[in-house]
């Protein structure tokens, strides 16, 4: 009876000593793409001398410039917990009805908004179909990759349509030497980053991500929120679609065909989690110059581009497994 | 309820009936697309979607999705082009064996790497898609596979016939359907596939074995691929690179929605599957008869895809409404 009675010895164990801070901070999946990006300029710097021309490395960035500035708007979607394959789609529907409507007499700045007003519609039926309808975002943007991209080639055939002078040549122009472009995605990224990090709409975004019914309870507006990022990435897609238009001098139906990849592939890299909740536009951002750099290498070491598929498929699947790994550690 | 309401709220019915009503909106502008030869038409559009629509049904069942195949059927046709080509006295029928095992072996990596991992199917396949085509590419130097080196048997099955003057490689289709319906409806690991979708959580709890099924799922999606790669190469008598099997998943997954697959998983039927392939394939047939260009085709499965996911969704809603469990289970 007393051997019961007596209060048993309570087990304690030391709690084990918090990490320290410069671990904490390298097992984030940003600091992985920081060391790969300086790694990446190395063995490009060993690949040819030219490479190191910073005005080489800007000039290519502007090469994937479009992807990357629509990358950073899906980093937003991917973590409040959805997907958007469409946004390549979008690009070439909204650039090929703006190049259709001022071949067919609008002034220019009307064909720039048909073109806007197109994409923003385009986001707003993903939004309809995911938010509205509670259709899974994978399923829905798959069919609406599909109808964007068919559309496009309804509008303009198999041919390619010219835009006019005045719209070419948005990679040419330069401020302080660098590209346009490169400047329109680091101010984006400076916007978001700050709108993702610091604002309390950014905030909600992460819990909405994490766990939807949670947020709903604590009063988050989980879906105006996700139909809000959906808007956004489609007038985001538009943008990019105009700007692609505006480099290529030209546009055709496959403009931007299979860039769902390189976005996607720049959030992984960043370390976007997948199933939501998790990742940084300073993570998307430092992966866009790591593809860049990680293509212009293999552009100076005469790859085929049949390579660079490759490359870009295997590194998609090592980036996931990589972040879903340093992710499961954290949270042990 | 009686047996007629049942049999008629039943998604196939609603499906034929779409089937019918279209080909007869088509006949009444057109009557000659009401006659035989364009039956003949719509079948042979068919084999390679219905091939792939069996296995990609599985693994929609299953609550993944695969979107490799179209790469899968490049790759597996172009190792058979090759072999075809390197070793022309090759008795032809190894081609078969070449795509179906290759085909399989590249799904069970998909497979792997959703399970090994618990990675999402949908970014794995989109990471394979890229990484098959482009070892494709590598391996073909980017050169074509000509018609000169696909042997003439070969091209003969999308032509001759055995009964009836139906192409072996229609019968084929129709007889990989019969089979996946025997495995869906009839085997235990066939059931298995339908109880992971439905509920992954509880399925490890009925002693399912969530590994052995995703990973069977994956490896017979890529084995039907590696069928429909071959099979690419009979009914066209060349291997392109880039061209072959591009686009083929979402015709694939167009006709699997309409089908009436549901894409939360654990729903679907063989029959449904097959019908929408057909209900494709008479579309298909009918654009150029109706005088709208190819170029529409794309954006018409786009529009096909989500007006299915609508009608999935409605029908979900209305089922739960009467209450019914037919809709919802």
């Amino acid at each position: 009876m007393s051997a019961i009675d007596r209060p048993a010895p309570i087990a304690r164990r030391e709690a084990a000593a918090p990490r320290p801070n410069w671990q904490v901070m390298l097992v984030r999946p940003e600091s992985m793409t920081f060391l790969l990006l300086i790694l990446g300029i190395v063995v490009g710097s060993q690949l040819s001398q030219y490479f190191l021309d910073i005005n080489y490395i800007l000039k290519s960035f502007t090469l994937s410039a479009e992807f990357a500035i629509a990358a950073l708007v899906l980093t937003m979607v991917i973590i409040s917990g959805e997907i958007d394959l469409s946004a390549a789609s979008n690009m070439a529907l909204s650039a090929c009805l703006f190049a259709y409507a001022q071949k067919a007499g609008t002034p220019l700045p009307v064909a720039v908004a048909i073109g806007l007003g197109a994409g923003l519609f385009m986001g707003a039926i993903n939004a309809f179909m995911i938010v509205g309808l509670q259709l899974p975002s994978i399923i829905v943007t798959i069919g609406t990759l599909t109808l964007y991209r068919g559309l496009a080639q309804v509008i303009a055939g198999d041919k390619s349509i010219r835009v006019p002078e005045e719209f070419i040549g948005i990679d040419n122009i330069l401020i302080y030497g660098v590209p346009l472009p490169v400047i329109l995605f680091t101010a984006l990224s400076i916007i978001l980053g700050v709108t993702l990090g610091g604002t309390i709409f950014g905030r909600q975004i992460y819990l909405v991500g994490t766990n939807e019914v949670a947020a709903r309870h604590a009063g988050v507006r989980s879906k105006r929120i996700k139909t809000l990022l959906f808007l956004a990435m489609g007038l985001t897609g538009a943008i990019a679609g105009l700007m692609t238009a505006s480099r290529l001098g030209s546009v055709r139906y496959d403009l931007g065909l299979g860039g769902e990849l390189q976005m996607v592939l720049m959030a992984m890299l960043g370390g976007c989690y997948i199933f939501g909740g998790r990742g940084t536009i300073l993570g998307t951002f430092l992966a866009a110059w790591l593809l860049v750099i990680v293509t212009t290498g293999m552009i100076v070491a005469d790859w085929l581009p049949a390579y660079q598929l490759c490359v870009l498929g295997v590194l998609l699947i090592v980036s996931i497994i990589a972040t879903n790994l340093i992710y499961s550690r954290a949270e042990r | 309820m009686n047996a007629l309401s049942t049999l008629l709220l039943r998604r196939e019915a609603g499906i034929l009936a779409m089937i019918v009503l279209f080909c007869l909106a088509v006949g009444a502008a057109k009557p000659h697309f009401l006659t035989l030869d364009s039956l003949q038409i719509i079948l042979l559009l068919t084999p390679l979607i219905m091939i792939g629509a069996m296995g990609e049904m599985l693994v929609i069942v299953a609550r993944h999705v695969d979107l490799s195949i179209g790469s899968i059927l490049g790759l597996t046709a172009m190792a058979a082009g090759m072999m075809f080509r390197y070793h022309p006295e090759i008795w032809w029928p190894l081609g078969f064996a070449l795509s179906i095992g290759l085909g399989a072996l590249l799904g069970l990596f998909n497979g792997v790497l959703v399970t090994a991992f618990r990675l999402p199917a949908i970014i794995v396949t989109l990471g394979t898609l890229n990484l098959y085509r482009g070892v494709t590419f590598i391996m073909s130097d980017a050169k074509q596979i000509d018609r000169q080196y696909v042997p003439t048997a070969l091209k003969e099955m999308s032509q001759s016939s055995p009964i009836f003057d139906i192409p072996w490689i229609i019968l084929m289709s129709f007889g990989i359907a019969l089979l996946t319906y025997g495995f869906a409806m009839h085997s235990r690991i066939g059931r298995q596939v339908f109880a992971l979708g439905s509920n992954p959580t509880a399925a490890p709890l009925r002693g399912i074995d969530v590994t052995k099924v995703t990973l069977l799922v994956f490896t017979i999606s890529g084995a039907l691929s590696g069928l429909a790669g071959i099979m690419y190469a009979s009914r066209w008598g060349f291997v392109n690179p880039s061209n072959t099997g591009s686009g083929f998943e979402f015709q694939v997954i167009a006709a699997v929605v309409i089908g009436g697959v549901s894409i939360n998983g654990g729903v679907g039927t063989v029959l449904g599957t097959v019908l929408g392939v057909l209900l494709l394939g008479c579309v298909a047939a009918a654009l150029p008869l109706l005088g709208i260009p190819g170029t529409t085709q794309s954006a018409i499965y786009g529009a096909v895809i989500l007006i299915a996911l609508l009608i999935d969704r409605l029908v979900r809603r209305q089922g739960l409404r009467h209450g019914t469990a037919r809709a919802v289970a």
